[in-house]
């Protein structure tokens, strides 16, 4: 749709609006946040098409919850994970991939991505990610139904570990609803989670150019909150034409329910520790079950978040006080926060680099953050905080089968993975840059 | 050995392009070449001093370095796994294998386990002109008022405040080339900078070195003025268009001052002559007289009387032509097809780069560089063959349909082909973990099957550059003699928890991890800002 001028990285979203910032440096052209809405309706789950079932044997198994086990074996079936533990017989005639001497972790989730939105940034006809338009309030905007399964940022995430994706619109105050993928799949049906993700509530961009900032977003965001309360609780009154006039449209409205009613957490996008604060209040007000993404300053208010258990979504490569709302950015944001007790999720923030995850991951770890922790921060975390912990991010019977074999550290740069299985099906690691790489691996090329 | 090649790199210009000033008073009995060209001529940059008077760091005053026991990475080529390397006057005053006895009063680390490189040095910044925190007032990377502005400078725009300058340094980043951005064809001149705190960037000049020229290909250009303003250029033939003549027009210029040099050099001669007439004249004269003095009855006086009556005049010297106008944008150009400006071009795909190379060709320059060439890869022969680095990400890719064919396998190609491959960062994030950059193409080289050495890596981050900027006698590798530019990081640079510990710049200590000390820039004083820091111990495995 339109260009990205959603916020989150407030540096790039400030120069955005300037003249002729994507000429500028390359940096600040590079990607646009996503950011998701589920997929549609469809209350049936997502079980994935009936993969052959497949063993992993022998791999040094981080569950996802800290635990690990040496020498485990997973089965796999229908999609799900059936038994994990050590000794555990292979049925004969189940393939296996062997995980002797490696590492098998959850896969990997990157919570703020436009995978599947976004195809080339700067070429407006590839973009679902921003509903566009005037009205700040888009919450009725769904990531899933731009959600392009063949995208060939899919292949190329993924080739690194990353299993699963959620998939975020930017745009507005209320950019709309996110939505999960697992990154394989032919169908939206068959790679989207049922049901929107999250509702995402941008706090920390201008609404109008320029001028407009947390206060005008809030005084925004509790107008409509309290509209759509209020059309909730009386709809059939808003039927007969008997209800006040409203600031947002119908759509918008009833699409806040799942938010008020508790069903999907509501993501804040927000930097500024007094705002953050605000984010909080606004939630409590209204019964919403809130999540900070960006957070700049969240550990500032560490404990406060950690009190009421606030999950918040950090990148830690962050550089520093890219704008004056994030002047108390820190590269241990996400060491402090955990350390005084705030479910940490980590983050790229990125779409077509999504797949160095895991470097950001280690990065944080680097600045302090338990190695366990990060790998949480990037696996059970996200999944839990988007409100899926119950399918999805970690290695245990029951959960949607999403796993990675690693040649080493996970977080290592040098390590890679071995085999990534999705939806309990071991996907192909090949994708369009390798095929160009194959290419031109030899000079010249044959074509 | 620097600054004569920087001078011989110059002296063709001072040479071709006499001031303007210099031969209204020459005095007619001195011939033209007694005048030396003023030194402001013709690039008033070139003779920018260095580093001002008492802004340097402290080298002088810094006692000797002694790192022992460390893995050496000299960036040559070798590795020394277990050796010493001492700093001493803001130089590299020893590197041997084993021990090397400390001199007295040298501080002494102990650097078992860890890792001594050079420091990193990135082509592609644009710190201080994009600074931090991103606020409209502080644009000033880009001139994109017009598409060629070869005469604007990025040391006139760089903030030296930025707070993303201590955080490159922390990152082991001791030189940058701050770049304008790529908005316009030509986007005017870079310098290159050492990072310490200053005033001014002209503080942090690195000593010596040749100025850059950026020039841009492909979709930016036409974005910022056929898109947005509907102005040239708007197409990719556009582009090329006005490149082409920029550069012919600059020669012109060039020949405009060859001639006004050739026709001043041949009226100053014509005045001589003139002169010399008047005076063989004038000396024959006062020989007559005294002849005549002495011998008042030599048969020719009565003759030479007739002509004493005639008054002998000195020649007035002639009125000197107009010098064509000064044109610093003309003349930086004129700098770049002579080499004493070296041309960095930002351009991602092939044939966008073969292009381009033709243009150098044709109007006579060299590209010292491709930057973000996220397409290298497919001419990898060309480049090496041509000797043109190239600047670029370990994974950038996608943001813009010229950046959809890029792979993370680009570097390594390179490196593998012969081409000179550098690790850039364009960014005031990636500036801050190059080693991970590096170590990311080289991770990526070795999943295809390439079997590339940390030794070849670790020049993508040190040499290379080097070589790109001009500055290689200067640094970018461990040896006797080059300046103490130098990190060291408390494990293998290449993996992801490696922290630079302490880096070195001129010898003297610019970042220690860890210690508290007080920011660089003002703008962080008095508000709390989140600063590189290692509160909690690492959580590394």
């Amino acid at each position: 749709m339109t260009n990205p001028r959603s916020p989150r990285n407030t540096f790039v979203s400030s120069l955005f609006v300037l003249t002729t910032f994507f000429t500028t440096t390359e940096a600040f052209a590079q990607p646009a946040r996503p950011a998701p809405a589920p997929a549609p309706a469809a209350a049936k789950t997502a079980e994935p098409a009936a993969a052959a079932p497949i063993a992993i044997v022998g791999g040094h198994v981080h569950t996802g919850t800290g635990e690990v086990l040496d020498d485990a074996t997973i089965l796999v079936e229908k999609g799900l994970i059936q038994k994990i533990g050590k000794g555990l017989a292979v049925p004969t005639g189940v393939a296996t991939i062997d995980a002797k001497g490696a590492i098998v972790t959850p896969g990997f989730v990157d919570a703020l991505t436009s995978i599947g939105l976004v195809e080339v940034s700067l070429e407006d006809s590839t973009r679902d990610d921003d509903r566009g338009g005037k009205d700040p309030v888009r919450a009725a905007f769904r990531a899933a139904d731009g959600y392009n399964p063949a995208s060939t940022l899919i292949g190329i995430t993924r080739a690194e570990g990353v299993t699963s994706a959620a998939v975020v619109p930017f745009g507005g105050l209320f950019s709309g609803q996110s939505a999960w993928a697992d990154l394989d799949g032919d169908s939206r049906e068959s790679t989207l989670a049922p049901g929107p993700l999250a509702l995402h509530v941008h706090l920390d961009g201008s609404l109008n150019g320029d001028r407009g900032g947390p206060a005008s977003a809030l005084l925004l965001a509790r107008e409509v909150l309290d509209d759509a309360r209020t059309f909730q609780k009386n709809r059939a009154a808003w039927e007969r034409n008997q209800s006040r006039a409203f600031s947002a449209s119908r759509l918008d409205l009833e699409a806040m329910g799942d938010a008020l009613a508790g069903r999907v957490p509501v993501v804040f996008h927000v930097d500024r520790a007094a705002d953050i604060l605000a984010a909080v209040a606004l939630a409590k007000e209204f019964g919403l079950r809130p999540v900070i993404a960006g957070g700049a300053e969240a550990w500032k208010i560490a404990p406060r978040l950690a009190e009421s258990k606030i999950p918040v979504i950090v990148n830690p490569l962050e550089p520093g006080p890219t704008s004056f709302d994030t002047l108390g950015m820190r590269d241990d944001n996400a060491a402090l926060l955990h350390a005084a007790g705030v479910p940490v999720v980590i983050t790229t923030a990125d779409t077509h680099n999504a797949r160095k995850l895991r470097q950001v991951a280690g990065n944080a770890v680097r600045a302090g953050l338990p190695h366990a922790a990060a790998i949480a921060a990037i696996t059970s975390a996200p999944a839990a905080a988007l409100g899926l912990g119950a399918k999805y991010g970690t290695l245990a019977p029951g959960k949607v089968a999403n796993l990675v074999v690693w040649s080493g550290d996970p977080l290592e740069i040098a390590s890679r993975p071995l085999a990534v299985v999705i939806r309990g099906k071991k996907v192909d690691l090949a994708n369009r840059q390798s095929a160009l790489f194959t290419r031109y691996r030899k000079l010249p090329i044959a074509r | 050995m620097f600054s004569r090649r920087a001078f011989r790199l110059l002296s063709p210009l001072l040479l071709a392009l006499p001031a303007c000033a210099s031969s209204t008073s020459a005095p007619p009995s001195s011939p033209a070449k007694a005048e030396a060209p003023p030194p402001d001529v013709p690039f008033p940059w070139e003779a920018r001093p260095s580093t001002a008077a008492g802004t340097e760091t402290p080298a002088a005053a810094s006692p000797p370095v002694l790192i022992r026991n460390a893995t050496l990475w000299l960036a040559t080529g070798k590795t020394i796994s277990r050796g010493s390397i001492l700093l001493r006057d803001g130089k590299i005053a020893a590197v041997a294998e084993g021990d090397i006895p400390p001199p007295e009063g040298a501080r002494v680390l102990d650097a078992a386990g860890k890792f001594v490189t050079p420091g990193i040095i990135d082509t592609h910044s644009h710190l201080g002109v994009y600074p931090m925190p991103g606020t409209v007032a502080h644009l000033d990377g880009n001139e994109a008022s017009s598409p060629v502005t070869p005469d604007v400078q990025t040391v006139d725009g760089f903030w030296p405040q930025d707070p993303a300058i201590e955080r490159a340094v922390a990152g082991g980043v001791t030189t940058l080339q701050i770049l304008p951005g790529s908005a316009n064809l030509v986007g005017g001149r870079a310098v290159t900078l050492k990072l310490r705190p200053a005033l001014s960037p002209r503080q942090m000049h690195f000593p010596g070195a040749p100025d850059g020229l950026k020039m841009a290909c492909g979709e930016n250009p036409k974005r910022t003025y056929g898109v947005e303003r509907h102005s040239m250029p708007g197409t990719r033939m556009g582009n090329l268009a006005m490149q082409r003549k920029a550069f012919l027009d600059a020669k012109k210029h060039e020949e405009d001052w060859q001639r006004h040099r050739i026709t001043e050099a041949n009226r100053l001669r014509d005045d001589q002559k003139k002169r010399a007439a008047y005076e063989a004249q004038l000396e024959s004269r006062n020989k007559q007289q005294a002849q005549c003095k002495d011998d008042p009855y030599f048969s020719s006086c009565a003759e030479w009387q007739k002509d004493w009556d005639k008054p002998l005049e000195p020649p007035r010297p002639s009125d000197p032509g107009a010098a064509p106008a000064r044109d610093p944008a003309k003349e930086t150009l004129i700098g770049a097809m002579r080499g004493s400006v070296l041309v960095h071009v930002h351009c991602y795909r092939a044939d966008d780069m073969l292009a381009m190379l033709a243009l150098a060709d044709e109007v006579g320059f060299r590209v010292r560089s491709f930057h973000h060439a996220l397409e290298a890869y497919k001419i990898r022969d060309v480049l090496a063959k041509k000797g043109v680095s190239v600047s670029t990400w370990a994974d950038w890719w996608g943001f813009k349909m010229e950046a959809y064919d890029g792979i993370p396998e680009n570097i390594a190609l390179l490196q593998e082909s012969g081409a000179l491959p550098i690790v850039h960062t364009d960014s005031p994030e990636g500036i801050q973990r190059m080693n991970q950059e590096a170590s990311k193409a080289l991770a990526s080289g070795r999943r295809a099957g390439m079997p590339l050495t940390d030794e070849e890596a670790i020049r993508w981050l040190t040499y290379n550059p080097a070589w790109a900027l001009g500055i290689e006698q200067r640094v970018g590798t461990l040896e006797v003699g080059k300046d103490a530019d130098v990190v060291l990081w408390d494990r293998h640079p290449f993996s992801v928890y490696a922290s630079a510990e302490e880096v070195f710049i001129d010898g003297a200590p610019v970042y220690q991890k860890g210690k508290k000390r007080p920011p660089w820039s003002d703008f962080e004083l008095g508000q709390d800002t989140g600063r590189p820091t290692t509160l909690l111990p690492g959580g590394a495995p």
